[in-house]
């Protein structure tokens, strides 16, 4: 008996060592990237252009083309997605069509970014001859990030109660209205949230815009969809594989870093709010 | 001479392989209120849900025989299936307003059809919350939500909401049976009011209900219908020996 | 009128779900297509196993064994690092974490799933490599066990919440009988309730599997950049991701090396899709119980 509690102890102790050490790692990694890139935040950082060949000066253009980047992504997915979850979760004949679909999202969303770079060169950049700019990399970004929307919508239509649906049908609502005016702005909070888990996955996104929209050595603000654009996360890692002068670079990308966290977890954040936010009000 | 509003000639219902209801020859009075009484899973609630199509939203069902309303049989009809719960109504076990506002759940029937205007919408609504004894509750919060009110009240909702399409048939799926007694009993004085302008068909697992408010009682048992005639006569003389066991094993 | 309006709405919303499998087609389609042509000159076999890889030599060689074996230790050393970090805490949290405690652990995991790769690079490259590199005296802090490090932190929350989910909805009942009958508590998460959640957190280890195979930014940063088999577990190594990135912008569209790298896509995209119909039909089991 003893034994087993000197085990229970040692398995304890052992449990607790995992998780303390976890729980340190990330806050040493948080911790440093903040406090690195900290020492460079400020409102010239933040909106004005670098200088001096990428070695000093602000981030503000990567910080247009990470905007220009999502939102032009998330405007092609948001329609697209909701539209395939209702044919998904309300539609879905025949069913080998269903099977098909699923499958093409399932395998999609398991895709390493680096294949939808690739992806996006190939046709958008060299079939279609958009070229490196802006639209080919929103269009490969809203590939990436298709899957995923479309997977939060259906988890938000399946939360809508079958209550809703035979009321509005037993009222003489045809499929279409009830999907439209009952279903549809029922799910919408979850809906929203999913919208923003993707925003914060786009951002954060190198792979897909290497080879499809970004580049380093610019300072103009991207003007049309045609012209090529830095991006935060390509940002960071350009300035620490192809930088010349480390003691000013290095901190540059711990800055942006600390800007695409704040982002990314901001957004992240958020999400995360809205959705207790739902669950408390929720009233069925 | 009554006016036989609802009828079903021989009625097969399966659902797959199970054959749920067996030979079904019902007739419904027009402005009357009919109850369906019976056990568990003896196919009351199916057959309600036969009236207004609602089956077919279940997968593997299928139907011989004929619904019919008045001489027009449902199920062949060239009234599309929208139509049709437009004239019949339907209110649910668990009442199941629409997470929105009072004024829009009772206007919601009337919006979709796209053919009222603002004015005529305002006027139906406030004559459905009226008839459905709820217009005094909530004639100065319209335009808050729905699922703020309480249950009894939100199933009075459920039924002016369904009242707004006047509707020819309100059928009624054991309406009370998640309420409390005060509700409960509000409701069924509402339906010997409604009964005098809309033919109301109930299915009810409380008897004593059945007693209380309808005029005519079907009487169903493992899906065929056993006995149907007026309440009176079923409960006091039933002529089926079936009738009588179940109508005694519950009081008794 | 209205008839009209169903049939467009029907015919958005199937030409919507038409729309993804395109895309899948077109991604296939698109990888193989720049490829493929690879295998008029180079045998598959070669490929492959082939560990010589010198697109720029007179007569290239194209050898993928290396990146292969690259990836392989990457991998593997997350998992080493990923697995008793991330099943620890979700077992933590799970079983002796309080109510309030986990509250606030478990959206702190789901935000931490969140920090894109390429900060997770920035890290490793900039503060874990040169300590590394000191601490061991090595001439490189960029190597497997770098890289490891910093896939295994990558990978962390996706193994701690999902082995987390698996672990709270494993019954009560179990743990109240396990515990009824005089266990000690560590013995009731080891012999009773890690067996039962088992299919989740095997999934949750094949997920993270699948995303470590996929990393691109972390490794390309971090696992040091050289194609040759690795002696020891600091030895710089370049995975299948690397390589694509690290090359793809100095080829010429259309050359061999540019189809090549296509090459090394479809490999990638095979293993990725082979691990994750593994995992589909892991998890699927595991709903079907």
């Amino acid at each position: 008996m003893k034994n087993r509690k000197v085990l229970n102890f040692c398995g304890n102790g052992f449990l607790s060592i995992l998780v303390v050490i976890t729980i340190l790692a990330l806050c040493i990694f948080l911790v440093r990237i903040f406090s690195l890139g900290g020492k460079v935040l400020s409102w010239e950082f933040l909106f004005t252009a670098p200088r001096n060949c990428m070695q000093e000066g602000g981030i503000f253009p990567a910080l247009a083309g990470t905007f220009w980047l999502t939102v032009i992504s998330i405007c092609i997915v948001i329609p697209l997605g909701i539209l395939t979850a209702i044919f998904l979760t309300n539609y879905g004949k025949p069913k080998w069509l269903l099977k098909v679909v699923q499958i093409a999202i399932d395998t999609l969303a398991g895709t390493p970014s680096i294949i939808f770079g690739l992806f996006g060169m190939a046709v958008f950049v060299n079939l279609l001859a958009m070229n490196v700019s802006l639209i080919s990399g929103a269009l490969t970004l809203a590939i990436l990030a298709l899957p995923l929307f479309i997977n939060s919508c259906i988890e938000a239509i399946k939360s809508v109660p079958f209550d809703f649906y035979e009321a509005s049908l037993a009222l003489g609502a045809t499929k279409r209205q009830t999907i439209t005016k009952i279903v549809i702005p029922t799910a919408l909070p979850n809906i929203l949230t999913g919208i923003i888990v993707c925003i914060g996955r786009v951002a954060g996104e190198t792979a897909p815009i290497m080879f499809t929209a970004a580049t380093f050595y610019t300072r103009r603000l991207p003007e049309g969809l045609k012209d090529e654009v830095m991006a935060l996360p390509y940002h960071i890692y350009a300035l620490m594989t192809e930088g010349t002068r480390p003691e000013t670079q290095v901190p540059i990308a711990y800055g942006t870093a600390v800007v695409l966290l704040l982002l990314v977890l901001g957004v992240s954040a958020a999400a995360v709010i809205i959705r207790s936010s739902i669950r408390r009000k929720r009233k069925w | 001479m009554v006016n036989n509003i609802l009828s079903t000639e021989n009625l097969n219902l399966w659902f797959g392989r199970n054959y749920v209801l067996k030979y079904v020859n019902l007739n419904v009075s027009d402005k009357n209120i009919t109850a369906v009484i019976g056990p568990s899973g003896c196919g009351k609630s199916t057959l309600l849900r036969c009236f207004n199509r609602m089956n077919d939203l279940i997968p593997e069902t299928h139907i011989e025989g004929k619904v019919k309303l008045l001489d027009d049989d449902i199920y062949t009809s060239k009234m599309d299936v929208t139509e049709i719960r437009s004239r019949i109504g339907m209110v649910f076990q668990k009442p199941n307003p629409f997470p929105k506002s009072i004024y829009k759940n009772v206007a919601y029937g009337l919006q979709i059809q796209g053919k009222y205007n603002k004015d005529e919408i305002n006027e139906r609504v406030e004559q459905a919350l009226k008839a459905a004894w709820l217009w005094d509750e909530v004639k100065d919060r319209l335009h808050s939500p729905a699922m703020a009110l309480s249950g009894g009240q939100q199933q009075r909702l459920c039924i002016a909401r369904a009242l707004a399409n006047r509707p020819e048939v309100l059928l009624l799926d054991e309406p009370t049976s998640a309420l409390d007694p005060q509700s409960t009993s509000k409701i069924e004085e509402l339906c010997l009011e409604l009964q005098k302008s809309v033919c109301i068909l109930i299915v009810t697992h409380n008897i004593a209900q059945a007693g209380r408010i309808s005029n005519y009682t079907a009487f169903m048992y493992l899906g065929e219908l056993v006995e149907f005639g007026p309440t009176e006569k079923v409960f006091t003389v039933p002529q089926d020996k079936r009738t009588e066991s179940y109508l005694t094993g519950i009081f008794g | 009128m209205s008839k009209y309006k169903e049939k467009a709405f029907t015919t958005i919303t199937y030409t919507a779900a038409l729309f993804t499998i395109v895309v899948l087609f077109a991604l296939i389609y698109g990888l193989f297509r720049e490829g493929l042509p690879l295998f008029k000159q180079v045998s598959l076999t070669e490929f492959i196993f082939g560990s010589g890889w010198y697109p720029t030599n007179a007569e290239p060689e194209f050898g993928a064994w290396t990146f292969i074996i690259g990836s392989f230790c990457v991998t593997i050393g997350a998992l080493i690092i990923g697995i008793p970090l991330g099943l620890g805490s979700a077992i933590f949290i799970s079983e002796i974490a309080g109510n309030r405690l986990k509250e606030i652990v478990k959206p702190v995991i789901e935000l931490l799933a969140g920090i894109p790769s390429v900060v997770y690079g920035l890290f490793g490259m900039s503060a874990i490599a040169p300590l590394i590199r000191n601490w061991l005296n090595l001439d490189t802090g960029l190597n497997i066990f770098t890289a490891s490090v910093i896939l295994g932190l990558m990978i962390v929350p996706i193994i701690a919440s999902m082995s987390e989910d698996a672990l709270t909805n494993v019954p009560k009942s179990i743990r109240e009988a396990a515990l009824a009958l005089g266990s000690t508590k560590m013995e009731c998460i080891f012999r009773v309730i890690i067996p039962a959640a088992q299919r989740g957190i095997v999934g949750s280890i094949l997920l993270g599997l699948g995303r470590a195979i996929g990393e691109t930014m972390v490794v390309l940063m971090v696992a040091g950049g050289s194609a040759q088999i690795p002696k020891s577990i600091f030895a710089s190594v370049r995975p299948l991701t690397s390589t694509i990135a690290a090359e793809m912008g100095e080829t010429v569209m259309g050359s061999l090396h540019y189809q090549a790298l296509y090459a090394l896509a479809i490999l990638l995209f095979v293993i990725t899709f082979v691990i994750n119909l593994i995992t589909e039909l892991f998890i699927a089991k595991r709903d079907k119980q």
